[in-house]
């Protein structure tokens, strides 16, 4: 079932195009990772799935409901963590986590609270004027998943986070995902949205470059292998071959997926000795697109 | 279609009841004690008809009309039309204040921090939060209305019966809704909170200077004010209650404006331009005082225009002020105390000191600055770098110290200039200049106590009730007879009043030592705090 589904989004603040034709879908008990650079326009889009600013055109619907129109209804069923959060000063951490859970219309499960609470290290009761930014995150993070919502809109959600409680995030995430629910994680950690991602798209400059399950994408990178060969290698007249460094007779370069038999069939005749292969990784396809046309135009 | 909007705004305006649960009830409890204590206070101190008119005789003048609003009633001054007369248009201003800071807290520096962002993403409406703003300003304000009415009229003062009283907590229950409403919508048109705020102040001075121009001047321009509206309701003398109606009519339309701004905009967005900055800094703002300096370049020009044109209007009444004494010859016997001297100087000597009082607001708030800084997690940032605490508060001095010659100086050119026009003899330019300029030394004595508590790190708002005490004692000092050692707390007492009395080298020279060392102490303590985030 489609739980989320945007159609040419667009945004234009005054003169600036900061979206220019987003499309997204996230189905049901899908973990959707939503990767860009600094200014890409991730949280624009989560903005306007929120309801809170107005797409200058385009459509999207959460639940089969028109995000803007509707926005009420459907923020009964989600749970929405922003990168930056900011609480009011004056109340506690429990105070707001109890709030939140009100609004939305929700009763308060005490053993949930204090379970996530326990996992994320959380002092309730402090006011919310005397936490650090990784703490003002995580009662953030303890109101969403104490929510029993069925869509979790997560903006750069561990911004702030030390690498233990980026693991106790990662746990809930999957749990809500072994629930059902579906989750939308904007992120710019690639190792985050490779463990937790069914999905991913890729955003640049407001407009979504590359989407697709992890598999597909992954079709699209190239491999890093390491070989050592008896004889010289040459690299004369193959194609799809990227980056090569080499060391006397050891090489390291990059192989576009498409091309890795044609290419092995080469090496092999060269006697390897020794050979690595590293998996593509995100990175790799990230660094494609972001650092610009110089690596693609080897092509 | 109503749960679009509305949805949860109950919930929100509890929300903010929690968060404020102390600054609501300070600011009304604030409100009650002061009034209840003034009409105490005039009934004791003026109890029979023959002094209240006396009194009333001296309050006749243009000068004073545009200090403190219009006075009804003069020829039967009661107590209640005294309370009226003195107290109402500046307990409407102080209303405005309350009004303003507490709305811009709620609205666009929630929106600002991404506070609403959050709450937006819950299930509640597009407006459930400005309506929630407004819900709880309104209750705050109707019950400050009914306190303030029955407080009056608990009081068993005759000529303050029960409508007036009720209606002279309607004049400040309004004023306090209609500085909401116009807030609200500030925080439509301006992106951020420091905007909203200012221009919410700006309306609030015009709104005051407007009046204070047209009940001298021209009484239609006062209709231009909304302190004119109110004060038109001319309580305990005929308790008009149309005016406070109108004032409410027309603040429902302001909120319903705002309202439908805030409906059609995206959130986070103003409706006011804003505009890129410069890439690089300019030479100034490559050095910390420099920065410190440019930080505050707007608020700083602001204020010196506002205190300009508060100078320049009050000085231009001295004209009609002089034409007024001219008319009544008798006035000058009752009222001189020195030989010779135009009686108008009296007013110019009571201006200047109000004027002085006025100027060091923009100077402690230059000096505060530090605190806001600190706050944000900025102060720790640039003492990470290569400048010691003395030299880094130092600028906050030195910057605040620029700032006292330029506010207090342009209210001096302000008063001045429009004064030695209007004014046809008697009282030249420099005159009118040094009647301000003299009072320098109190402001540095205000900011040296603001520099004590920077040190201290905490208690900042004790500085700004202390200011608020001299003001009281120079604006009420007259009327409600503290005892002397009372005034004598405030350093602006302790300034002479030029031209009436001779420049005081001592004591000049005195209030400029005790201002050096409350900074020294100020940062000798701060050199050794910690410093918060
Ligand atoms: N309210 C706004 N007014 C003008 N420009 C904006 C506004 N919000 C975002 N932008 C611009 O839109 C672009 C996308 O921003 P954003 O969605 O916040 O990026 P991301 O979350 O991917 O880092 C940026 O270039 C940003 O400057
Ligand atoms: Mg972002």
């Amino acid at each position: 079932m489609v739980m989320l589904e945007a159609k040419g989004l667009t945004k234009k603040f005054g003169k600036v195009k900061a979206l220019n034709g987003v499309d997204m879908q996230v189905n049901e008990g899908e973990v959707y990772g939503f990767i860009g650079p600094n200014g890409a326009g991730k949280s624009t889009t989560i903005r306007i799935l929120l309801g809170i600013i107005k797409a200058s055109s385009g459509e999207a619907k959460i639940f089969g409901k028109d995000v803007w129109k509707d926005a009420v209804d459907i923020h009964k069923r989600i749970a929405y963590v922003p990168g930056d959060v900011n609480l009011w000063s004056n109340l506690t951490g429990g105070e707001v986590i109890d709030f939140f859970t009100k609004m939305r219309g929700a009763k308060i499960d005490r053993s949930r609270n204090e379970e996530l609470i326990e996992r994320f290290q959380l002092d309730p009761t402090k006011k919310c004027g005397a936490y650090s930014k990784g703490n003002r995150q995580k009662v953030a993070l303890v109101t969403a998943f104490a929510a029993d919502a069925d869509l979790y809109i997560l903006d750069e959600p561990t911004s702030g986070l030390d690498p233990l409680m980026e693991r106790v995030f990662q746990e809930c995430v999957l749990e809500a995902k072994d629930q059902g629910k579906s989750v939308l994680l904007s992120s710019h950690i690639l190792s985050e949205v490779e463990k937790l991602c069914d999905k991913v798209g890729i955003i640049r400059q407001g407009e979504i470059i590359e989407s697709g399950s992890l598999r597909e994408l992954r079709h699209l990178t190239r491999t890093n292998l390491y070989v050592e060969t008896r004889e010289p290698l040459s690299f004369e007249g193959l194609s799809g071959i990227h980056d090569v460094q080499e060391e006397g007779r050891s090489y390291k370069f990059q192989v576009d997926t498409e091309q890795l038999d044609q290419v092995m069939t080469h090496v092999s005749q060269q006697g390897i000795v020794k050979i690595e292969s590293a998996p593509p990784t995100l990175e790799d396809l990230f660094m494609r697109h972001y650092e610009g046309e110089t690596v693609g135009g080897e092509k | 279609m109503g749960k679009e909007y509305f949805s949860q705004s109950g919930r929100l305006a509890r929300l903010i009841l929690r968060r404020d649960r102390l600054r609501i009830p300070i600011w009304i409890l604030g409100f009650l004690v002061m009034s209840l204590l003034t009409a105490v206070a005039f009934d004791d101190l003026y109890p029979s008809q023959t002094e209240r008119q006396q009194i009333a005789s001296t309050m006749e003048n243009p000068a004073i009309t545009a200090l403190i609003g219009p006075g009804y009633g003069l020829d039967n001054y009661t107590e209640g039309a005294m309370m009226a007369h003195q107290m109402l248009a500046m307990t409407l201003l102080v209303i405005g204040i309350m009004s303003i800071l507490l709305v811009v807290r709620h609205t666009r520096a929630d929106e600002e921090d991404g506070r609403i962002e959050m709450i937006r993403a819950l299930p509640s409406g597009r407006l459930s939060n400005m309506s929630a703003t407004l819900i709880v300003m309104t209750g705050t304000f109707i019950v400050l209305a009914l306190a303030m009415g029955y407080g009056l009229y608990a009081l068993g003062i005759e000529s303050m019966g029960l409508n007036g009283s009720m209606l002279y907590g309607a004049a400040l229950g309004v004023t306090g809704i209609f500085f909401a409403a116009t807030t609200a919508l500030f925080a439509q048109l301006s992106q951020s909170s420091k905007g909203a705020t200012g221009l919410s102040f700006l309306l609030l001075g015009v709104a005051y200077l407007v009046r204070a121009v047209g009940d001298v001047v021209n009484s239609t321009i006062s209709w231009f004010s909304p302190f004119g509206w109110v004060l038109e309701s001319q309580v305990f003398v005929n308790n008009y209650w149309w005016p406070v109606i109108m004032t409410l009519v027309l603040s429902i339309l302001i909120a319903v404006v705002a309202l439908y701004l805030n409906a059609i905009r995206d959130l986070g967005a103003g409706f006011l331009p804003t505009r890129n900055g410069r890439r690089h800094a300019t030479p100034l703002s490559q050095s910390h005082i420099g920065l410190t300096l440019r930080l505050q370049k707007t608020s700083l020009i602001s204020w010196a225009a506002v205190l300009f044109i508060f100078g320049a209007t009050y000085g231009s009444v001295l004209g009609d002020t002089e034409t007024y004494f001219a008319e009544i010859e008798m006035m000058k016997e009752f009222m001189a105390t020195k030989e010779g001297v135009p009686m108008t100087l009296q007013f110019v000597t009571m201006i200047a000191s109000i004027m002085a009082i006025l100027s060091t607001i923009p100077i402690v708030m230059a000096a505060f600055k530090l605190k806001k800084e600190e706050k944000k997690n900025r102060t720790e940032q640039i003492l990470s770098t290569a400048i010691s605490r003395k030299r880094f508060l130092g600028n906050y001095m030195i910057v605040a110290l620029i700032a006292s010659m330029i506010m207090v100086g342009s209210s001096a050119i302000g008063l001045s200039v429009a004064g030695a026009s209007a004014i046809k003899e008697g009282v030249t330019f420099t005159e009118l200049f040094q009647a301000i300029m003299v009072y320098l030394p109190a402001a540095w004595v205000m900011l040296g106590v603001a520099t004590l508590f920077l040190g201290l790190g905490r208690l900042n708002g004790l500085a700004w009730l202390y200011l608020g005490f001299a003001f009281v004692i120079i604006y009420f000092g007259g009327i409600l007879k503290f005892p002397d050692w009372v005034k004598k707390l405030s350093p602006y007492e302790h300034i002479a009043s030029v031209p009436l009395e001779d420049f005081d080298w001592l004591g000049t020279m005195v209030l400029t030592m005790i201002a050096l060392g409350l900074m020294f102490i100020g940062l000798t303590l701060y050199r050794r705090r910690d410093i918060k985030g």
